[in-house]
């Protein structure tokens, strides 16, 4: 059937176009032989195939084109006619002789237009005479079609001021008479053509009348490139006019095109003049109108119009530009009960852009804005239309990347209340895009207070929302998240350490309700940023009778205390270690004995209780010892425990070699360079035979497994330490133990059981050109060597 | 002429948010040969962004580092040096230059590179160098207090080393330099 009917039209359009070219032969004959009488009977003839009903808009189009091309040749003579004397008066009633109403009137359109050139009668008469006849074609494609055809060929001849037919008579008034009526003819006809045929192929129709719109608008194209149409007459006439038209027309896809086609044509000047009338309009539209995209599309020009130039701004106060805005949409969304989310969004999202573009300084306005739009949603519950999400967080960002700085967002007291309106996946998008915008932009969050809104609008990282872990969460993504978080912790800082207090326990008590799967990631920046703090306060914490009230050192190790108890539940054991250690030595730094001796404590019973893998020890124990030969606050008792329980452990450890060097790590616990009640010369033999001891251990024991001696680097770095003591001056290394332990790693190293060790040859040469360089440096380290022989 | 690049301790994000910009701006792709990292990034971002940096990316381990596979020690040779790397914390005392030279020479290399104590420090020692190229990201210490960020680049051509100390004092970055030549009779005693 349809193909049929494709088929029947292409046949009907070739005879159509053949008929048309036969008649222009005989027409162009005619001309040539400047025979009047036939050029008019063949040119209506010719026309006479544009009566046809049977071709689609789109068809006819081509047709209409064919015949356009010959009008304008038929325009030609005529205007050759009139300048041989021929009178127009005379030609302009000869054509209304032509049988059929059609070819008349695109004959007497054609001679129209040379009737106002020849300026024989005023042009208001003429396209008054025009405009009126053409009423006389109701069927809208034709109809269409002629109109369009009057519009083109007087377009360039209305009396527009300046134009050489302004005159007395004709003013600009009458061009935008003639324009505006044509334009509602136009737009009748064009309206009516939906209701042409079959209710069936009501689809199809609506397609092709949608091709056929640029014939309608072309009338306000022309409107606008009217000179003497200027701000008072477009207020006054025009635009009335025009949107009369539109909203009467009660015709969706005309009122939506045409609003679109106002917005477009029109200079963004008029609009800002004029926008009661134009918003006027909206509400008064068909519901099922896509008024969003018309208002964005006229909130993103004025927007453009604003940044254009500083000069306009004034304009956009004086006439109220933001509140008749607001007003129209909430007016329009009153209006359009079905209005899907994602146009309500859309609506707020283009008011906020506009706001923030010419208002920048307006924060109110930008809080207005989202204030209108939660209460539009309220009651909705969340959205679920991934369009309109995305419009939403591209509604939050917007503020973000005008000012560039969180401070001022957070300011926006309906900012978190929209993001109440989003599921927790985009909560978390929205999250990173606020806590990126802080990074990029290195802004600092200076106060708790800002702080506190900030986790309000990252609730989604921190916590997890609805009361249910997420299980679907990427653990890649979790950690990436996660760090961000740290990240942002790093960004919380003020000079003022109460405030900064402040803020550390904001950020604890919002961290701590993050759960075992967080914590790891966000309890080490805010133990360290304490540290910090505790760091300014240890230098300027002079006067003991300070404020009972004001922040200590101890109010800060309380705080740290509860935040890495939190850790040993998820458990996270060797990272809270690290925490303990990295307290300790800070309470050390404060004079604190007995805070740094519970951290060490609580180290101590995570290392017996907690850490089992001997990789973990190892690292541990290194980590301990290394913190606990820096600490100078511990009393002899408390540092004997302490030590005491360091060697125990160290000599525990599963691997040997890791024994060895743990315990040979010891002896500097007892032997501390620059306190000399630290210089316990036995304590570090004892440690270092041990280690000796150990190394003996460790090689029997490969002897035993492996059939060769094992490692003798050990020996050598026992021996290493052996000088290291030596030369700071600790009495009980002596030269004969020095010399007897290089001997044994001679002899062990040519041993025949030994296996081939390069490394620890080098480690023993070396160790030996140490002792050379040593002693040919001279002085007091220089005699001291002396006496080794190597 | 290679350039090898030296940094570490960067603790990104427990207590730094990121490498300071104008660091960020200075290390481009294309212009360093190596990388050699005292550890403690923490995080695989930052391991990443050393790598589109230089694929040839050393890291040693440190007490932090989310990857537990990086080695506690690690040794290289680049040019007619040999260069050793370590994060530091196993080396007790911290940051001791007579227990860092024992290091030295039980790894036998001409350059020793580690971190831990977040203060840049490079010393001559008995025919070889011990670097510690601070922490990058200017990171709290324990050890050091005021850590300004630094990072350290080596220039090394034939038996000649020139050490860059890129320092950020106050917003500005300072730069140092340190000559080194290595003497081949350290090592004729073989």
């Amino acid at each position: 059937m349809i193909s049929d009917g494709v088929e029947n039209e292409e046949k009907w359009l070739a005879a159509g176009i053949s008929g048309l070219q036969q008649n222009a032969f005989y027409m162009h004959r005619a001309l040539d032989s400047n025979n009047l009488r036939d050029a008019l009977k063949y040119s209506a003839q010719m026309l006479s195939e544009l009566r046809t009903s049977k071709l689609s808009p789109h068809k006819y189009y081509e047709l209409y084109m064919r015949a356009f091309d010959e009008l304008r040749k038929l325009e030609m003579f005529f205007k050759e006619e009139a300048r041989r004397g021929c009178s127009i008066i005379d030609l302009y009633e000869l054509v209304q002789h032509a049988g059929n109403i059609l070819p008349r009137l695109y004959l007497l359109c054609t001679v129209g237009s040379v009737y106002i050139k020849s300026k024989e009668a005023p042009a208001k008469d003429v396209l008054k005479d025009l405009v009126e006849m053409s009423r006389g074609i109701q069927n809208p494609v034709r109809g269409l079609f002629l109109r369009s055809y009057l519009s083109q060929v007087s377009r360039d001849k209305l009396p527009d001021i300046g134009s050489e037919y302004e005159g007395d008579a004709d003013t600009v008034k009458d061009a935008v008479e003639f324009v505006l009526q044509n334009f509602t003819e136009m737009n009748k006809l064009w309206v009516r053509m939906q209701h042409q045929g079959p209710a069936r192929e009501k689809e199809k129709r609506e397609k092709e009348r949608s091709e056929l719109r640029d014939l309608v608008g072309k009338n306000l194209h022309v409107l606008s490139q009217i000179e003497g149409v200027d701000l008072e007459l477009y207020k006054d006439t025009v635009l009335p006019r025009v949107l009369e038209q539109v909203v009467n027309c009660k015709d969706e896809l005309a009122q939506f095109y045409l609003m679109d086609c106002i917005i477009q044509v029109f200079p963004d000047e008029y609009h800002l003049q004029t926008l009661d009338i134009l918003l006027g309009a909206c509400p008064q539209l068909q519901p099922s109108v896509d008024i969003k995209t018309v208002l964005s599309q006229l909130m993103e020009r004025l927007s453009n119009y604003a940044a254009s130039s500083t000069e306009v701004l004034p304009e956009f106060l004086q006439v109220e530009a933001f509140s008749k805005l607001s007003n129209a949409i909430g007016k329009v969304i009153e209006a359009q009960v079905d209005m899907p989310i994602i146009g309500v969004v859309t609506l707020y999202s283009s008011l906020l852009k506009f706001t923030l573009h010419v208002h920048p300084d307006r924060l109110d306005y930008a809080d207005q804005v989202l204030g209108s739009f939660v209460k539009k949603l309220s009651g909705k519950g969340k959205i679920e239309d991934s369009r309109a999400t995305k419009q939403v967080v591209a509604l939050l960002s917007a503020p973000l990347e005008k000012y560039n700085d969180i401070v001022t967002a957070l300011k926006l007291s309906n900012y978190p209340r929209v993001l109440e309106f989003l599921d927790s996946g985009t909560n978390k998008v929205m999250a990173t895009v606020i806590i990126q915008s802080i990074m990029k932009n290195t802004t600092h969050v200076l106060t708790a207070e800002k702080v506190e809104a900030l986790f309000e609008l990252i609730k989604g990282l921190i916590e997890d929302l609805d009361g249910t872990p997420d299980d679907e969460v990427d653990e890649e993504d979790f950690k990436e998240e996660q760090n961000s978080v740290a990240r942002l912790i790093q960004m919380f800082s003020n000079d003022d350490s109460e405030e900064m207090f402040k803020i550390i326990c904001t950020v604890k008590k919002h961290i701590l309700t993050g759960g075992p799967k967080r914590l790891p990631f966000t309890v080490p920046p805010l133990v360290f940023s304490s540290l910090k703090l505790v760091r300014k306060l240890q230098a300027q914490d002079e006067n003991p009778f300070g404020d009972e009230a004001s922040t200590t050192p101890k109010k800060l190790f309380q705080l740290l205390t509860q935040t890495i108890e939190a850790l040993l539940n998820v458990p996270a054991p060797e990272l809270a270690l690290r925490l303990y250690l990295q307290c300790a030595e800070a309470a050390n730094d404060c004079d604190l004995e007995p805070v740094a001796y519970e951290f060490f404590t609580q180290a101590y019973i995570l290392y017996e209780e907690e850490i089992s893998d001997s990789k973990a020890q190892v690292t541990a124990i290194h980590l301990i010892i290394g913190t606990l030969q820096r600490m100078h606050v511990f009393g002899v008792e408390n540092r004997d425990t302490l030590t005491h329980k360091a060697t125990g452990y160290s000599a525990k450890l599963l691997k040997k070699p890791d024994q060895c060097r743990a315990v040979y790590a010891c002896s500097h616990l007892f032997w501390v360079d620059d306190q000399e009640n630290m210089k316990d010369g036995e304590r570090v033999l004892i440690c270092l035979k041990r280690a000796l001891r150990i190394a003996n251990a460790a090689q029997q024991m490969s002897n035993a497994t492996r059939g060769s001696t094992g490692s003798v680097a050990l020996f050598v770095e026992i021996l290493n330490k052996y000088l290291y003591f030596f030369e700071k001056g600790n009495p009980q290394i002596t030269v004969a133990s020095v010399q007897s332990l290089i001997e044994l790693i001679t002899t062990e190293l040519h041993s025949d059981s030994t296996s081939p060790e390069p490394a620890t040859d080098a480690f023993f040469a070396s160790t030996l050109r140490y002792i050379q360089f040593q002693k040919q440096k001279g002085g007091a380290v220089g005699e001291r060597y002396e006496s080794i022989k190597v | 002429m290679v350039l090898v690049l030296a940094l570490g301790d960067l603790h990104i994000p427990h207590r730094a948010p990121d490498l300071p910009a104008k660091f960020k701006s200075m290390l481009v792709p294309g212009k360093i040969q190596h990388i050699i990292c005292t550890g403690n990034l923490c995080i695989k971002e930052v391991h990443d962004y050393l790598k589109t940096l230089c694929p040839d990316l050393h890291i040693a381990r440190g007490e932090y580092d989310e990857e537990t596979r990086y080695p506690e020690t690690k040794t290289l040779t680049i040019g007619q040096f040999k260069l050793g790397l370590c994060h530091g914390h196993q080396v007790i005392p911290w940051g001791d230059l007579d227990s860092l030279a024992m290091l030295q020479r039980q790894l036998d290399v001409d350059i020793l590179v580690t971190g831990h104590t977040h203060q840049f420090t490079a010393y001559k020692h008995e025919g070889g160098v011990v670097i510690n190229p601070g922490s990058a990201s200017g990171a709290f210490s324990s050890i050091t207090y005021d850590v300004n960020p630094s990072f350290v680049l080596m220039d090394i051509d034939g038996l000649r080393v020139v050490v860059y100390v890129y320092e950020l004092i106050d917003g500005e970055v300072k730069v140092d330099k340190i000559d080194f030549k290595k003497t081949t009779a350290a090592h004729s005693a073989h």
